[in-house]
C-alpha cells in the first residue's frame, strides 16, 4: 500500500476536527484571556507557514527571505484595491499573482541552487525586496507604509457580507484557511508532491529518474510564493495597512521558527501547531515580560537540540509508542509524513 | 549494432585531466564491464555517460543520437538508467514508493497536483511487480532506510529497472556486499542479460568476468585494453596489472 488512507482523501478527519474547533474559537477565546483578533492572526500566519513549508518541509528548500512574498502580497492587495478594483476577490487575486511573479523572478535565479547557497540567495532577495519597499515611496509609502486599506465586503454574487468586524473577518479567513489546507494537502500527496519530497531526499537521484529538478523547484517556489502572497493580502486587509517590516529578515525568520518548532519537517500540521504556539506565547508570555522572545528562543534552541522534529514529531513518537505497546519494535510504522 | 558509443570523450576538472580520450562502444543487449584501478576515471566516465558530468570534448551517442552534455533528466528520458556506488535511495519512502516514482507512468503524471498517489492501485501493482523481480516482493511496505544493505542494493537496481530503460548503468553494484549478497546480485544481473543493455563498473573481477560479454579496461583516462573476458585474461597489460584475480 502506498501512503495512508488519509493521504488519498480530499478532506480528512483531522481537517474536519481542526475546522470544527477553529469555528468555535470566537465563542470562547475571550474567556481564556485572549482576544478574537489573535484568531485572525493565527489563521493568516498558518496559511503563510503552510505555504512556506511547501518549500522547507516538503521540498527541502530553506527559504530564509520568505517574508518578501508575504509583504509583496500585502502591498499588492492594497495597490490592487486602490488602482484596479475595490473588489475583494480581485485584490486577493492581485496579492497571489504578485507573490507568484516575485517567486518566479527569484526562482529563475535560485532554483538551480540548493542548501546553503539557496538559503543565502533567498536572504539576499528578501533584503532587496525589503529595500525596495522602503525606498519606493511613491508606490509603497516608504516607511510610513500603505495606509487606509479597506476590509472589502465578501461579494458572492447572490449575497454580500461585510467583514469589517473582527469576528466576521475571522470566519472569512477561516474559510480561506480551509481551502488552502485542502489544496496543500492534496498537493503534497499528489505525484507532484511526492516528486518534491524525492527532491528533498536526493536531487541527484531524482534527476537521474528523468525529472527536471530545476522546473519542479521553480514551480514549488512560485506556488509557495503565491500562497504567501495570499496570506500577505489577508494580513494587509486585517491590519488595514501594509508596512515594510513584514519583509525584513527578522520577520522572515519568524516563519522558519514557527515551522520548525511546530514540526513542519515531519508533519503536514506542524507549521499550524508552530504558529499557534508562537502567537499564543507572544501574547501570554508577552503580557508578563517584554523579554518573551528570550523564553521562546530558549524553547526553540532546546527543540532544535533535543527534538528537531518539533512538537508534531514528539506527538507522533508518543502515538507510535502508545500503539506499539505489546508489539515488536520492528512493527513500528516508518511512514514519515502523515497528517 | 552499437547502442552506446563514446568517441574521443575528454573530461578535465580545472587543469587536471580525468578522461584523456575514451573510445568505447556497447552493443545492444550486451553486458559491458568497465574495470580499472582506483582513480582511473571509471566513475567519471559513468557520470559523463549519464549526464552528471559534461565532457569538454567528444561525443556520446545513444542509438546514433548525440547525448553528450545533456542534463541527467534528459538522458534518463532517452532510456538510460543508473545505480549509484554510494546509495542514494529515498530513505523516507517505502521500497514501493522508491520504485513507483521511477516508473514512466508516474513520471508522466509528474505535474499532476490534483490526484492522490495513495490508493492508485495501478501504480502500486506495477511497482510491486518490479520489486518482486528483484526478490523484494515482501518488502514493498518497508521504509528504504530499514532494509538490509543487500536489500538496499537490490532496491537500487529495482529503481533503475522501474524506469524501463534501454541501457542500465551499474556503478560498482557489489560494493559493500558479502559473498552471499554478491552471488544473489550476480543471479539477478544474469537474469537481466539479453533483455537490456548493461554497462557495469566493477572492482570485483570474479563477478565481472563471470557475467560480462565484453570488458573495457580504463587507466589514465583511456581505454587501455578491451575484449571478451577470455581475451582479457590473456592480455599482457591486464596480467601485469594489479587488478585482482580472475580465478
Amino acid at each position: 500500500m502506498t501512503g495512508t488512507a488519509s493521504d488519498a482523501r480530499l478532506i480528512t478527519p483531522t481537517m474536519l476536527g481542526a475546522w470544527l474547533v477553529l469555528a468555535t474559537v470566537p465563542l470562547w477565546i475571550s474567556t481564556i484571556g485572549l482576544y478574537p483578533y489573535i484568531g485572525v492572526e493565527i489563521l493568516i500566519w498558518s496559511i503563510y507557514a503552510l505555504a512556506f513549508n511547501l518549500l522547507l518541509g516538503t521540498s527541502g528548500l530553506p527559504s530564509f527571505g520568505h517574508g518578501a512574498f508575504f509583504g509583496i502580497g500585502a502591498y499588492a492587495f492594497g495597490l490592487t484595491q486602490f488602482n484596479v478594483a475595490a473588489n475583494l476577490w480581485v485584490a486577493l487575486a492581485g496579492a497571489m499573482l504578485a507573490g507568484a511573479l516575485a517567486g518566479l523572478l527569484v526562482g529563475l535565479f535560485i532554483a538551480h541552487r540548493r542548501g546553503i547557497y539557496f538559503a543565502l540567495l533567498t536572504i539576499a532577495f528578501g533584503q532587496i525586496f525589503w529595500t525596495i519597499s522602503v525606498k519606493w515611496h511613491s508606490v509603497t509609502g516608504g516607511e510610513d507604509g500603505l495606509l487606509n486599506i479597506v476590509r472589502l465586503p465578501v461579494n458572492l454574487g447572490i449575497a454580500s457580507f461585510d467583514i469589517t468586524d473582527n469576528e466576521r473577518l475571522y470566519y472569512f479567513v477561516l474559510a480561506a484557511f480551509a481551502v488552502v489546507v485542502v489544496l496543500m494537502w492534496r498537493l503534497v500527496n499528489s505525484p507532484y508532491g511526492r516528486i518534491l519530497s524525492a527532491i528533498r531526499q536526493s536531487e541527484v537521484r531524482t534527476a537521474h529518474l528523468g525529472y527536471n529538478v530545476w522546473a519542479y523547484k521553480l514551480s514549488a517556489i512560485v506556488i509557495s510564493a503565491a500562497f504567501s502572497g495570499l496570506a500577505g493580502g489577508l494580513f494587509a486587509m486585517a491590519q488595514r495597512s501594509a508596512f515594510p517590516d513584514v519583509m525584513n529578515l527578522a520577520q522572515s525568520g519568524l516563519v522558519v521558527m514557527m515551522t520548525l518548532v511546530g514540526g513542519g519537517l515531519v508533519s503536514f500540521w506542524g507549521p499550524v501547531i508552530g504558529v499557534i504556539v508562537f502567537l499564543i506565547a507572544r501574547d501570554v508570555i508577552g503580557a508578563m515580560t517584554t523579554g518573551w522572545m528570550l523564553y521562546f528562543g530558549t524553547m526553540f534552541v532546546l527543540l532544535v537540540l533535543f527534538r528537531p522534529e518539533g512538537i508534531a514529531g514528539g506527538f507522533k513518537l508518543l502515538v507510535e509508542r502508545w500503539k506499539a505497546r505489546g508489539t515488536a519494535p520492528e512493527a513500528l510504522s516508518s511512514e514519515p509524513r502523515s497528517g | 549494432m552499437a547502442l552506446v558509443e563514446a568517441e574521443g570523450v575528454h573530461v578535465r576538472f580545472g587543469d587536471r585531466v580525468v578522461l584523456e580520450e575514451i573510445n568505447l562502444s556497447v552493443n545492444e543487449g550486451e553486458l559491458h564491464g568497465i574495470m580499472g584501478p582506483n582513480g582511473a576515471g571509471k566513475t567519471t566516465f559513468f557520470n559523463t555517460l549519464t549526464g552528471r558530468v559534461k565532457p569538454n570534448r567528444g561525443r556520446i551517442r545513444l542509438d546514433g543520437a548525440d547525448v553528450a552534455g545533456l542534463e541527467p533528466h534528459a538522458i534518463a528520458r532517452k532510456g538510460v538508467a543508473r545505480s549509484f556506488q554510494i546509495m542514494t535511495l529515498f530513505n523516507d519512502f517505502t521500497a514501493q514508493e522508491n520504485v513507483m516514482v521511477a516508473l514512466p507512468a508516474f513520471r508522466a503524471r509528474g505535474f499532476d497536483m490534483l490526484r492522490a498517489v495513495a490508493g492508485d492501485s495501478g501504480l502500486a501493482d506495477e511497482a510491486n511487480e518490479v520489486l518482486a523481480s528483484v526478490g523484494l516482493g515482501a518488502k514493498s511496505a518497508i521504509s528504504a532506510k530499514l532494509l538490509s544493505y543487500g536489500e538496499r542494493r537490490a532496491l537500487e537496481i529495482a529503481v533503475a529497472l522501474a524506469q524501463r530503460p534501454r541501457v542500465l548503468c551499474l556503478d560498482e553494484p557489489t560494493s559493500g556486499l558479502g559473498t552471499d549478497g554478491t552471488l544473489r546480485l550476480a543471479e539477478l544481473i544474469r537474469s537481466l542479460k539479453g533483455k537490456l543493455t548493461i554497462v557495469a563498473v566493477e572492482h570485483d573481477m570474479r563477478f565481472l568476468f563471470s557475467l560480462a560479454d565484453r570488458i573495457s579496461v580504463i587507466h589514465w583516462g583511456q581505454v587501455v585494453a578491451r575484449g571478451t573476458p577470455r581475451e582479457l585474461q590473456e592480455n599482457p597489460w591486464v596480467k601485469r596489472s594489479n587488478l585482482g584475480s580472475f580465478e
